[in-house]
């Protein structure tokens, strides 16, 4: 890697809290979005949705709708207009529309496209479809069990344009997915190991709420030139299938992103621009399909899982050997289930090391709603797991969750996976540093109060393709072409502040427009933390660019060597000499006019960059909480929350600070309210706001502690922050049922667990939402309906939670392990 | 279906008289961004849970995706674009930019008009007084902290604005 102009003692933008470029147009409501574009003869589209989890579809009649007045077309299975009516980046699983068959509670059946949206809502009342209802799998179980019905021909399936997860052989029946992998030998190491602890897991599907729902705006310019608007993260591959779909060269189709109201993992790869983008087709005018929330929520979500794992230990408590089963809940289509898998199971081990390990994850199809990316995705759900089997067998040699870390964590440079990057992390350090924030020593405050902390590691980066352009006009005005899609972390004010430090100007001076596939260069990807690491790297090669024929031209316009001279504040200076970046360029035209174009790309290079070796970095995920129960109502108090943000140089502190504490926010959502109910139908019980319950500003925690944000030598990279918590209970409440568990709210599960063990247990008339979400009453249902052998009738914990984790932000599992 | 019956609705938004027809079930979200082009207030829960889609009805705090607009007649709306004069900032505005309390933003407009309402009842709320009123709001980028801490600085400024006379 090139040094930059500047050394780490002598940023002047890079390391500063620069304001965020687009807080002003943001903050007066001027900031636009999908939903705020109007395009001319713009028509609006509405979808029809299955109100069955899997049936036939015996005969749709449309002509009523199409009669009415106002609207435009009606789109169904049987004139799809694009030449391929599947699409699919993993797999070409999904349909534009439901063709012959429906398969989950939600599926588009039919799009309107009408002069209003509410005749397009009248018009989907007057479309009349005959189903013939057919058996449904809406659980893991049911979808593997012996003679269920398929979802898929399976192994007929086509791969999708970025499977890049290996050869498919599939075999019939409903997995899209497995991935598997073994170290050592593991059975040897069980056979003979002092600790064995083994449980079953369910993890449930949860909701990414972005809270701008889907939005996409298709207009075709000509049969054979597409523009899509889109709330979309990854342009570049929404292009890519929409040109796979409609037959059309990638250059055809331009995707442009105005700024996002959140992604999450949400809003990755292709999700309602097929529909909009063909009912635009059929009906020869742009159409705006912009989902309710409702809708986006059957759009996407994060997995379901259950898992099967077990993990070996000497009696000193050192981590021998461990096995994993895996079943991720894809739903209906696989989305990116392959790559959800895949993380998955490749961060099973966690960050430690092993004699042995063993792993097996497969996705599964279901009857319900399709799964896709939600913050760090894959990695949060078996690092749970891993994480309480080590603070068991910790409980049985005697040792606390930071001991058993501090004596089986990786250490820096060690190797994290045979031909990997070795961990770039001191995560021992690390695990100290939530200790110390959390008086970890010190007694505990009166009440059932408990602390608890842990630690995974994340594949950060996906795949490092990126590049950026930087035009500097005659008048020295600077934009910066980048595609990386400004979703609220903040990209284009980090970019702004590497042009700026670069060539010694203003973040001000630098514009930073969204992300335009026919305007601004490719970039695979926005997630995985990779904006600032990998775009952002594009971007400083750019500025490099741009530098160095400043520089050169103003060797020529001065008479002397590049190496004499200095960029400084908007000028090439030697000695007392300045010469203004408009100068030069009026010097190297000959007239006022022209441009100095600047290029950077990023790519799995050899050498210097060293992204051929994966991963990009290695991300932690470590954290703490201290929490408090109130003993009658089961109202959780976050006491404290710790996140480490292991990142490296800070490139605008206050953003990382900002990420952490809204990844915090989730992580708390994730483990104390959220949680996504599908019923025996595969319909979701709990489809709006009101039963599906987000974290308030109520709901925040007493105090959050960010460590370690500061400097660890210039790394190029945002080594983004992650976090897990747990709570490690008190030996109070006693005589608690001895079962894994985490499909309850935790104060649903707190009361009724009181309630089951003779304590406690009072309600009022008016729950507290914090403490009572709405769908907590369902949720005391769910684990009735669970076959009785699910549950490892050893284990000793009633545990519930998970961890999200962000792009470049934060994750809190709260993982409440009661003994 | 469109309705025959059109209604007359006249209103102030942003300090403008307003004069147009409107079919009766017309919500005042669909009033002000398709009809106006005023897009700051968000549409995303429909059911008065989130409060992205958030203005001031007389000086009150309303889902406008759950307000009919002719609830607005005879009365005075003030949306997110109407707080900024003369390319000035309000200054609860200029507490949300200077406290870093933005991130995706789509959730802003609503959080600074109803924290504008907020200190209009109670110029010097506490900070649970904060949490209470502004839990009608939701953000899922930030965590809140924030935002809290900007609504304070709001108290501040309009604490300082009202010493100084301003």
């Amino acid at each position: 890697m090139t040094m930059p102009a500047s050394t780490a003692a002598a940023y002047e933008v890079i390391g500063t809290n620069a304001p965020r470029t687009d807080a002003l147009a943001k903050v007066q409501g001027k900031a636009q979005f999908t939903g705020d574009l109007q395009v001319h003869g713009m028509t609006y589209g509405r979808v029809l949705r299955s109100p069955y989890a899997h049936a036939r579809i015996v005969s749709i009649d449309a002509s009523a709708a199409e009669a009415l007045p106002g609207v435009v077309a009606v789109m169904t299975g049987r004139n799809i207009p694009s030449s391929d009516p599947y699409y699919g980046h993993a797999l070409k699983d999904r349909p534009v529309l439901a063709l012959d068959r429906v398969r989950f509670v939600g599926e588009p059946v039919a799009a309107v496209a009408a002069e209003s949206p509410a005749i397009a809502d009248a018009a989907l009342d007057l479309i009349d479809i005959t189903y013939e209802e057919l058996p449904a799998v809406t659980t893991i179980d049911q979808a593997l069990a012996p003679g269920a019905p398929l979802l898929h021909d399976a192994p007929n399936l086509r791969a999708g344009l970025f499977h890049g997860l290996g050869e498919i052989r599939l075999e019939e029946g409903n997995v899209c997915y497995h991935h598997a992998f073994a170290r050592g030998d593991s059975d040897a190491v069980f056979a003979n190991a002092d600790i064995v602890v083994e449980g079953e897991y369910v993890f449930p599907a949860v909701f990414q709420y972005s809270m701008e729902p889907h939005t996409t705006i298709a207009a075709w310019m000509d049969d054979d030139d597409l523009t899509v608007w889109s709330s979309c993260q990854h342009p570049f591959l929404v292009r890519a299938e929409l040109a796979n779909l409609f037959n059309l060269p990638v250059g055809a189709v331009r995707v442009v992103v105005p700024f996002l109201g959140g992604g999450f993992g949400a809003k990755s790869y292709t999700k309602m621009e097929p529909i909009t983008s063909s009912l635009a087709r059929l009906t020869r005018r742009p159409v705006r399909i912009a989902n309710s929330v409702d809708e986006s929520m059957v759009t996407t979500r994060r997995h379901g899982m259950k898992a099967w794992m077990r993990t070996a230990a000497t009696k000193e408590g050192k981590l021998l050997a461990r096995e994993v089963r895996a079943w991720f809940d894809t739903g209906a289509f696989a989305d990116n289930g392959p790559r959800v898998v895949a993380t998955g199971a490749d961060a099973a081990p966690g960050p430690y090391t092993w004699e042995a390990v063993k792993v097996d994850a497969w996705g599964v199809y279901t009857n319900t709603s399709p799964a896709g990316s939600y913050r760090a995705f894959g990695a949060t759900h078996l690092q749970w797991c891993g994480e309480l089997q080590v603070d068991e067998i910790g409980r049985r040699c005697g040792l606390d969750a930071l001991q058993m870390r501090e004596r089986n964590l990786l250490q820096y440079g060690e190797s994290v996976r045979p031909g990997g990057k070795p961990l770039d992390a001191d995560l021992i350090g690390d695990m100290r540093r939530v200790a110390q924030s959390l008086n970890w020593d010190a007694p505990k405050p009166d009440g059932v109060v408990g602390r608890g902390m842990s630690v995974g590691l994340l594949a950060a980066g996906a795949h490092p393709v990126s590049t950026a352009s930087i035009r500097m006009e005659a008048d020295g005005s600077l934009t910066l072409l980048v595609s990386s899609t400004e979703v609220g972390q903040g990209a284009r004010t980090v970019f702004a502040q590497i042009v700026a430090e670069e060539l010694g100007v203003a973040p001000e001076r630098v514009r930073v427009p969204g992300g335009d596939t026919r305007l601004t260069p490719y970039d695979r990807s926005t997630g995985a933390s990779r904006s600032t690491t990998l775009a952002g790297m594009a971007v400083l090669r750019a500025a490099q660019d741009i530098r160095q024929q400043l520089l050169e031209i103003g060797g020529r316009f001065l008479d002397l060597p590049e190496v004499a001279l200095e960029i400084r504040d908007g000028a090439v200076r030697h000695e007392g000499e300045a010469v203004s970046f408009p100068d030069l360029i009026k010097f190297h035209f000959g007239m006022v006019g022209g441009e100095l174009m600047g290029n950077g790309a990023v790519r799995p290079e050899k050498g210097s960059g060293s992204y051929a070796e994966g991963p990009v970095f290695w991300e932690v995920c470590i954290g703490g909480v201290e929490l408090a129960v109130d003993p009658e109502t089961g109202i959780v108090t976050l006491n404290k929350v710790v996140s480490v943000a292991d990142v490296g140089k800070a490139l605008n502190p206050r953003q990382v600070v900002t990420q952490e504490m809204g990844g915090a926010n989730q992580g708390i959502g994730n483990a104390l309210f959220e949680e996504m109910i599908f019923d025996e139908t595969g319909t979701l019980q709990n489809a709006t706001l009101y039963e599906y319950h987000v974290p308030t500003i109520a709901d925040m925690p007493l105090a959050f502690s960010l460590k370690h944000c500061g400097e660890r030598g210039w790394a190029g990279t945002l080594r983004a922050p992650r976090a897990w918590a747990k709570g490690r209970w008190p030996a109070w409440p006693p005589q608690l049922p001895r079962h894994w568990r985490m499909q309850a709210s935790t104060s649903t599960n707190f009361l009724r667990l009181l309630s089951a063990s003779g304590g406690p247990c009072k309600r009022s008339s008016q729950p507290d939402r914090r403490a009572m979400p709405a769908q907590s009453m369902k949720e005391a249902t769910t684990d009735e309906g669970l076959p009785a052998g699910q549950w490892h009738p050893a284990a000793r914990h009633v545990v519930r939670d998970m961890e999200p984790q962000s792009g470049s932000g934060v994750s809190l599992p709260g993982l409440f392990d009661l003994h | 279906m469109p309705s025959e019956t059109m209604m007359r609705l006249r209103t102030t938004i942003n300090g403008e008289d307003i004069e147009l027809d409107i079919e009766p079930r017309e919500l005042l979200i669909d009033v002000l961004r398709h009809r106006l082009e005023l897009t700051g207030a968000k549409r995303s829960c429909d059911s008065q849970v989130c409060g992205a889609c958030t203005v001031l009805l007389d000086g009150q705090p309303v889902s406008s995706c759950c307000t009919l607009a002719y609830e607005a007649d005879g009365r005075t709306v003030l949306t997110v674009e109407g707080l900024a004069q003369d390319g000035h900032l309000d200054l609860i505005q200029a507490a949300f930019v200077e406290q870093a309390a933005i991130q995706c933003g789509f959730c802003t407009p609503g959080f600074v008009l109803t924290t504008k309402a907020m200190l209009a009842e109670n110029p010097r709320p506490t900070r649970d007084e904060i949490k209470h009123y502004l839990g009608g709001n939701l953000c899922r980028c930030t965590g809140y902290w924030n935002i809290l801490d900007a609504a304070e600085d709001a108290a501040r400024r309009l604490a300082a604005a009202a010493e100084t006379g301003s």
